[in-house]
């Protein structure tokens, strides 16, 4: 059995270990506020212009003429994977899930005998990636620096999807990303950004007739870049609040595992003192028997 | 019947501004400025940068912005853009450091055209806002 001088130890290590998580938890309860606000904030932009393109993308006269990024190449042999992740640790299952739904659709991407492309975004995704995929690997971003999600960060990320695209790289582009829905439940989602698929066809937007100008294909052709970098800063937005959301429960978990640990080693800390006590007074009853 | 609609400004990261009862709203539009009253017809189009000019009943606010889409439909008005700023509060620091940075990039040789175009457009517009 561990002498008394350890379990003393062994306490005093898990109660400063669960000092720590529950100020971890705090502070994540408070970035995951902001974060999800923001979150919130960006809905509607990103909204708006899924919508405008929607609407474009319905009223256009020439379908062969289409911008290539609305329509894609029309091959389907080059894959290119945007997977979204945190730059730091602790937080439960969050980079792992995403990465888990990205590794599915690698492996049936690869399976059908085409060619799979990795960006990775943020480090706890290349680092779990790296082991499987490195040759898969095109690029590794990372916003250690940025304290949020910023549109710049997203801007520049789409801006290399951008650029490999226009070079035909890849011909199907899709991200992956955690959408927040509460704090315990966040969803990975793969969401594909080229060639646009239309996720929702809503009636009514169909009938309206607009005014353009200059020309849709103008227009599309300047909106679709930009189009891609707001979705790309929905779902970095989208991950933020996940990664507070999933790390807050994290842990809780853990201070509370912590709690229930310094409660039995106490009771067990308590009991040896007990029976050293009794030990010691048998040994000293019997000696004065002795005499 | 009131002459009034709504107008929403927003960001990628917040919702900028929200007005539901505006009478006239200019934009910067692509093709040169152009004024929205109520029951305009459906429009889409984009921003070169310019000034945005909102009136409502007694008030007239203006907007400086870089680029962005606008669209209008059943009497409300989207304006997506990146950048924007209140003239009141625009910082004359940044208005200076625009106009360099954009006289930098027009000596760049291999712009397109319509690009030179754009920042012209925009080292104007930012003088007019830094000599007043």
């Amino acid at each position: 059995m561990a002498s008394l001088d350890d379990l003393k130890k062994r306490i005093v290590s898990v109660k400063s270990t669960q000092k720590i998580t529950k100020a971890m938890k705090m502070v994540a309860a408070a970035k995951l506020k902001r974060a999800q606000e923001s979150a919130e904030k960006g809905r509607p932009y990103s909204e708006k212009m899924n919508n405008i393109i929607l609407n474009l993308a319905d009223g256009i006269s020439d379908k062969e003429n289409a911008p290539k990024l609305l329509t894609g190449t029309g091959q389907d042999k080059v894959h290119l994977c945007v997977v979204l992740t945190s730059d730091r640790g602790l937080c439960g299952g969050f980079n792992s899930n995403i990465i888990k739904k990205a590794k599915v659709y690698f492996g049936k991407v690869l399976d059908e005998g085409k060619t799979l492309k990795i960006i990775t975004v943020g480090s706890k995704g290349y680092d779990q990636l790296k082991r499987l995929y490195n040759d898969k690997i095109i690029e590794k971003i990372s916003f250690k620096e940025s304290k949020n999600a910023n549109y710049f960060d997203a801007e520049k990320v789409g801006k290399i999807i951008i650029e490999s695209f226009l070079k035909k790289e890849f011909d199907v582009c899709t991200i992956f990303y955690n959408k927040f829905k509460n704090v315990i439940t966040q969803i990975p989602q793969a969401q594909q950004i080229i060639p646009l698929k239309s996720s929702e066809s809503e009636g009514s937007s169909s009938e309206d007739n607009y005014e353009f100008e200059p020309e849709e294909d103008e227009i599309l052709s300047n909106l679709l870049p930009k189009n891609i970098s707001t979705q790309i800063f929905k779902a970095m937005l989208e991950n933020s609040a996940s990664e507070q959301g999933s790390r807050m429960s994290a842990m809780d978990n853990a201070t509370r595992n912590a709690g229930e640990m310094v409660e039995k080693l106490t009771i067990k800390y308590n009991r040896s003192r007990q029976a050293a006590i009794t030990k010691e007074l048998i040994e000293i009853i019997s000696g004065a028997e002795s005499l | 019947m009131s002459e009034e609609f709504k107008v929403e400004i927003v960001n990628p990261e917040k919702s900028f501004l929200s007005n539901e009862n505006v009478t006239e709203v200019v934009v910067p539009a692509f093709e040169g400025e152009m004024g929205i009253l109520k029951d305009h017809i459906s429009i889409i189009s984009f921003l070169k940068p310019g000034i945005i000019k909102i009136f409502s009943k007694n008030t007239e606010e203006k907007f400086y912005v870089e680029d962005g889409i606008v669209e209008f439909k059943d009497n409300s008005l989207s304006i997506l853009t990146s950048s924007i700023f209140s003239l009141d509060k625009i910082d004359r620091d940044y208005v200076n450091q625009s106009i360099q940075d954009a006289e930098k990039e027009l000596l760049n040789e291999n712009i397109e055209d319509q690009k030179r175009f754009l920042i012209s457009q925009k080292i104007d517009v930012l003088k007019s806002i830094g000599s007043n």
